[in-house]
């Protein structure tokens, strides 16, 4: 019997959009709407409510982190990296926001008809390759092959379990007024490599995406700073306005950044100017932002520059109290402005 | 990028701020006409280093929010049909027409494609010869050109499937049209820098000495925005009304000629509306008969397509620098860029957008 939809009635507040929309998968505000209105009420569950990166599970005294994540990016490989980095990488990286230590995954493959085996091949090697440079083992999988034009050559999810260790409490909600605002390195190279390979731009330079796993980098800043660091997170899509407005919004607290801190490479700043695009808003898949205790600041930075995954890592604000869930920056030239929560996809200007 | 940071300094634009301060005696009203610039000044915080007597006015100069709303849907009514790849610039995929957007129609399923030159949905039609292939082609001198270069192409390599949907808008008719207005507050202007590296700044001088009103050509970064308002104060100041070019990096008082030469050849002036102010005679571009078979109007017969603006919204107002956005009852609620009732909401060009989304706030705990 075909689904009866008669009594059914959408929740979502989104009247303009009776359908999916792209911008629904962008990580910004339409997103958000979708978990807050849609999934959230129907698993109703105190981990998920959370809203970490990953869900914190207490089991049997030890605490587990569990992520998944699904990667859909076009075209499979690119310059810095393929889908199969970023599929083992970015559920590593989630479960690292927790400050956990990435143990197992599972690989799930949804395969379209078609898709040369070399091709699946060179992508599984460079998954198994990734796991092994962190430790993970990928310990179960699955395979479905759909219709050839039902699918972008293979769609990956991977699902991680991580170890937090004791003592170890990083949150999205645990900034607070004072903290110092970190991040890694440069931002907005992975959006910048994929839409320059997508679109068919040629720069001067390529732009390479910065497919890394971050969890070796979270154990060093935890090792010299366990109680200091207060939340962490991968600005991924929606890149680090993304990030800044949920701790905010988490945390109840106001986040204000100074522009001129920003790290940005100048191939990135140049694409992003010529599109009519701001770093901010672009994705990155292998920077962290910290939110760490003003007096331990100087010490997890220099210990972030003496890893190989933060050479340029730098502080780029603080946290205050007010106004809370509002991320404010200092401009180049002194002026300020709000850094608002971006909406879906960033679309290029006209002019 | 070269040419560009160093135009971003911030020690130069707070001495360039001090001496506009130092110059300012009484308030002047200056238009930014473009709505990049409208963009620049808020995303920078400009206008906040500025003395309190110097207000800027933001002008009609963003072509996603001045494309008439039957014009989008036309846009929607062509992107909907089976038989059509729908290419666009990427931010009028969210503006809103009577009923809904671009992005609607794409989760309909409708083939609508973001494109970054119109060259590519020619490419797009070469490469799709079963289908129709149409290019939403907005936009003031700016991007005339590519338009222009576009539909010559095609018609060399004699395609059938290829045609634009025209909304091409023009500088000078528009600043013609603001002076006119008995209402208006304009005291300067500060001509669209890249409309000039295209245009040249030849048709300017005749505005400025029939209505008295410095023109300075500027340019996007801050540097460029903050000269081209000191020039303006300086002729304010001294009564002047003539034209300058504070972009020479960019723009010359004859312009890029081949480019001329290419627009004349494919378009010729007609009578443009626009959204929210209406129509502006001799406002805007048409294809030629040359070229009229590329014409997209004509191909899906939507021209007969009509619509009518949200009665709340003042986007009209804004764009004509009759009040600033968050005067307008409908700005913030119910007009959000989630929700926008008027296209000056929804592009990052527009006066509305840039308000909301960059809009300032107290830093510290309001009372």
């Amino acid at each position: 019997m075909p689904p009866d939809f008669t009594d059914w009635s959408c929740p979502l507040p989104l009247r303009d959009y009776p359908n999916v929309v792209i911008g629904h998968g962008g990580g910004g505000k339409l997103t958000a709407e979708l978990i807050q209105h849609l999934f959230a009420p129907a698993f109703d569950d105190e981990a998920l409510r959370q809203m970490g990166d990953a869900a914190v599970l207490a089991f049997d005294g030890a605490r587990l982190a569990l992520s998944t994540d699904s990667f859909v990016v076009r075209p499979l490989f690119f310059p810095g990296g393929s889908i199969g980095e970023l599929a083992v990488n970015g559920t590593v990286n989630d479960l690292a926001m927790m400050g956990a230590r990435p143990l197992y995954l599972t690989a799930g493959f949804i395969v379209e008809e078609g898709l040369p085996l070399a091709q699946l091949g060179a992508i599984v090697a460079r998954m198994a390759a990734a796991a092994r440079a962190v430790g993970v083992r990928i310990v179960a999988g699955d395979t479905k092959v759909v219709d050839k034009g039902h699918g972008d050559g293979v769609f990956i999810n991977t699902t991680g379990i991580g170890f937090i260790p004791d003592g170890v409490r990083v949150g999205p909600d645990r900034a607070r007024p004072g903290d110092c605002v970190l991040v890694s390195g440069s931002i907005g190279d992975h959006g910048m490599a994929i839409m320059s390979v997508r679109e068919g731009l040629e720069f001067e330079a390529t732009i390479a995406s910065d497919t890394a796993p971050l969890c070796d980098l979270v154990a060093a800043m935890l090792a010299v700073a366990p109680d200091a660091i207060h939340a962490l997170r991968d600005p991924t899509r929606g890149g680090l306005a993304a990030a800044l407005n949920e701790i905010a919004i988490a945390s109840r607290v106001g986040i204000q950044i100074d522009e001129r801190a920003l790290p940005v490479n100048p191939d990135v700043q140049a694409a992003c100017d010529l599109l009519g695009m701001d770093p901010l808003y672009v994705a990155n898949e292998g920077k962290l932002v910290a939110f760490v205790a003003p007096e331990a600041a100087e010490v997890i930075l220099a210990r972030m520059r003496a890893h190989p995954l933060g050479r340029r890592a730098a502080m780029i604000g603080r946290v205050v109290e007010q106004p809370a869930g509002v991320v404010a920056a200092r401009t180049a030239i002194g002026g300020t402005r709000v850094i608002p929560m971006p909406l879906g996809e960033q679309l290029p200007r006209i002019c | 990028m070269k040419y560009l940071a160093e135009f971003r300094n911030g020690e130069i634009a707070q001495r360039l701020a001090a001496e506009i301060r130092r110059m300012t005696t009484r308030p002047w009203a200056i238009m930014e006409v473009c709505g990049g610039q409208t963009h620049s000044i808020i995303r920078n915080g400009i206008d906040q280093l500025l003395p309190p007597e110097i207000e800027l006015i933001h002008g009609p100069g963003c072509p996603v929010c001045v494309t008439p709303l039957e014009v989008i849907d036309r846009a929607l009514a062509i992107a909907a049909r089976p038989d059509v790849i729908f290419c666009s610039f990427g931010d009028m995929l969210r503006v809103p027409g009577s009923r809904y957007d671009l992005f609607r129609v794409k989760s309909e399923g409708g083939d609508v494609r973001v494109v970054y030159s119109p060259l590519d949905a020619v490419a797009i039609a070469r490469d799709n010869p079963d289908k129709q292939v149409v290019f939403f082609g907005i936009g003031f001198e700016t991007t005339a050109p590519a338009n222009a270069m576009a539909v010559v192409v095609a018609k060399r390599q004699g395609l059938k499937n290829f045609s634009m949907l025209v909304s091409h808008v023009l500088v000078p008719p528009a600043i013609e049209a603001i002076m006119n207005s008995p209402t208006h507050r304009v005291q300067a202007f500060l001509a669209a820098g890249h409309v000039c590296s295209v245009m040249g700044y030849w048709q300017y001088p005749p505005l400025a000495e029939k209505y008295h009103v410095p023109i300075v050509v500027a340019g996007f970064e801050p540097l460029d925005i903050l000269e081209g308002i000191r020039r303006a104060v300086r002729q304010l100041e001294a009564g002047a009304a003539y034209v300058e070019n504070a972009y020479p990096r960019a723009v010359t008082l004859e312009g890029n000629q081949p480019a001329q030469r290419m627009l004349a050849e494919v378009f010729e002036p007609t009578d443009r509306a626009w959204r929210g102010i209406g129509v502006i005679p001799n406002s805007g571009w048409r294809l030629r008969d040359a070229y009229r078979e590329f014409d997209a109007e004509a191909r899906f017969d939507v021209a007969d397509i009509r619509a009518q603006e949200s009665p709340i919204c003042r986007s009209g107002d804004v764009l004509q620098g009759k009040i600033k956005p968050i005067e307008c009852p409908a700005f913030g609620n119910p007009c959000t860029p989630r929700m926008p009732l008027g296209a000056t909401m929804v592009s990052s060009e527009g006066a509305c957008a840039a308000y909301y989304n960059y809009g300032r706030f107290k830093l510290s705990r309001e009372p």
